[in-house]
């Protein structure tokens, strides 16, 4: 299989399986970190032109925090994780406390500092890490991932460069997304499973479909 | 000018007469190649994606996805509107490398590459370069207005500026 128009039903139904159990980790690791219950939508599967492939996440220019990671090996992946600018202040607050991080959420166009950099793109770590771990177990593949870049964007530009990997064997991009999100609080995770079309087949034949 | 904006998307190609305003938004390492011909206001946009046609490994090819087809396919579609190549001329923006990495994966230099790539094909179709907005690490989204040829670059760190 070289094309994602050849999947049929099942196997998407089963690519949407296997990462609604890893979000599903994921969501258990951000539950202990902040202490709130988290919970997951149905997860969606959307294949479309690269063009349409930004509305779904609420356009090119919404200002997200996007974590990715590639995932080398024998099935390559991408793994991008996106969380509205807006609710980082109160992420880092549940996670480390109002007085150790202070985040201005009125100036958008203000950079993150240093430590809040990287107290992100340590979540996008445990969060990718729980994810990968259980697609792992569920596939019986061994995924090394690369250490997660994060940008803090529109999210069309960070999506434009994750999607370029893909660029030069297909037009369209299939992304499986699952939100999640914790519970007495405005925060929503965006989690996006991108594999690619040549590696698809392995992909499904590890999952048996 | 009152009328809608015309929006590109990633891997299309638009053009439109003045009093058309052109725009694409949220450009990373991608690039927006916009062409202008001063006599007839056409202005038209191409958001390009990738560097080079000839690295592809799919047979249906969207030739917006590439800078060198997708700049022969925007100056086509100019010239079957009217415009002379003689008149062309051209104004970037994007080619942001939007990740810092500890690794030297090839995608990571995408955008680098892509700014060079424009850049050739450009110059192979004698179109000049005016200016362009191209490199660091943010997004941009960009104006394009057929009425005058200028060029509105908005980044989220950076504001507003028109070159």
């Amino acid at each position: 299989m070289k094309n994602y128009f050849n999947l049929n039903e099942l196997q998407l139904d089963a690519l949407k399986e296997i990462s609604n159990i890893g979000v599903g980790n994921a969501a258990t690791s951000l539950s202990m970190l902040i202490g709130r219950e988290v919970k997951l939508t149905v997860p969606k599967a959307t294949l479309a032109p690269f063009s349409k492939i930004v509305e779904i996440i609420g356009g090119a220019e919404k200002e997200v925090a996007g974590g990715y990671l590639y995932v080398n090996g024998d099935i390559p992946l991408g793994i991008l994780f996106f969380i509205p600018r807006e609710q980082i202040p109160r992420l880092l607050d549940l996670l480390y406390g109002e007085t150790m991080i202070k985040v201005d959420n009125n100036n958008h166009g203000d950079l993150l500092n240093e430590i809040q950099v990287s107290a992100l793109k340590e979540i996008v770590n445990i969060l990718a890490g729980s994810y990968l771990n259980s697609l792992g177990i569920l596939t019986n593949q061994v995924f090394v991932p690369s250490v997660p870049a994060l940008s803090v964007d529109m999210a069309g530009a960070i999506l434009g460069q994750v999607l370029q990997s893909i660029g030069n064997v297909s037009d369209y991009a299939l992304i499986i997304e699952n939100v999640f999100s914790a519970e007495g609080e405005q925060i929503n995770g965006y989690f996006f499973l991108i594999p690619e079309p040549e590696t698809l087949d392995s992909l499904l034949k590890s999952i048996g479909v | 000018m009152s009328s809608e904006p015309i929006k590109i998307g990633i891997a299309e190609l638009k053009t439109a007469f003045s009093p058309a305003t052109l725009f694409t938004a949220g450009l990373g390492s991608c690039i927006g190649v916009c062409l202008w011909d001063p006599k007839i206001k056409l202005g038209g946009i191409v958001h390009i994606m990738l560097p080079d046609s000839t690295l592809g490994r799919n047979h249906v090819i969207n030739k917006a996805k590439y800078a060198d087809t997708g700049i022969r396919a925007l100056i086509d579609e100019m010239l079957s509107k009217g415009a002379n190549k003689r008149r062309l001329v051209a104004k970037t923006a994007g080619g942001a490398q939007m990740f810092i990495m500890q690794s030297n994966l090839e995608m990571l230099k995408i955008g680098e590459r892509n700014i060079e790539a424009v850049r050739n094909e450009l110059k192979h179709q004698n179109i000049k370069l005016i200016s362009e907005d191209v490199g660091g690490n943010y997004g941009r989204t960009i104006e394009f207005f057929t009425e005058n040829g200028q060029l509105l670059v908005k980044s989220i760190y950076k504001g507003v500026k028109i070159i």
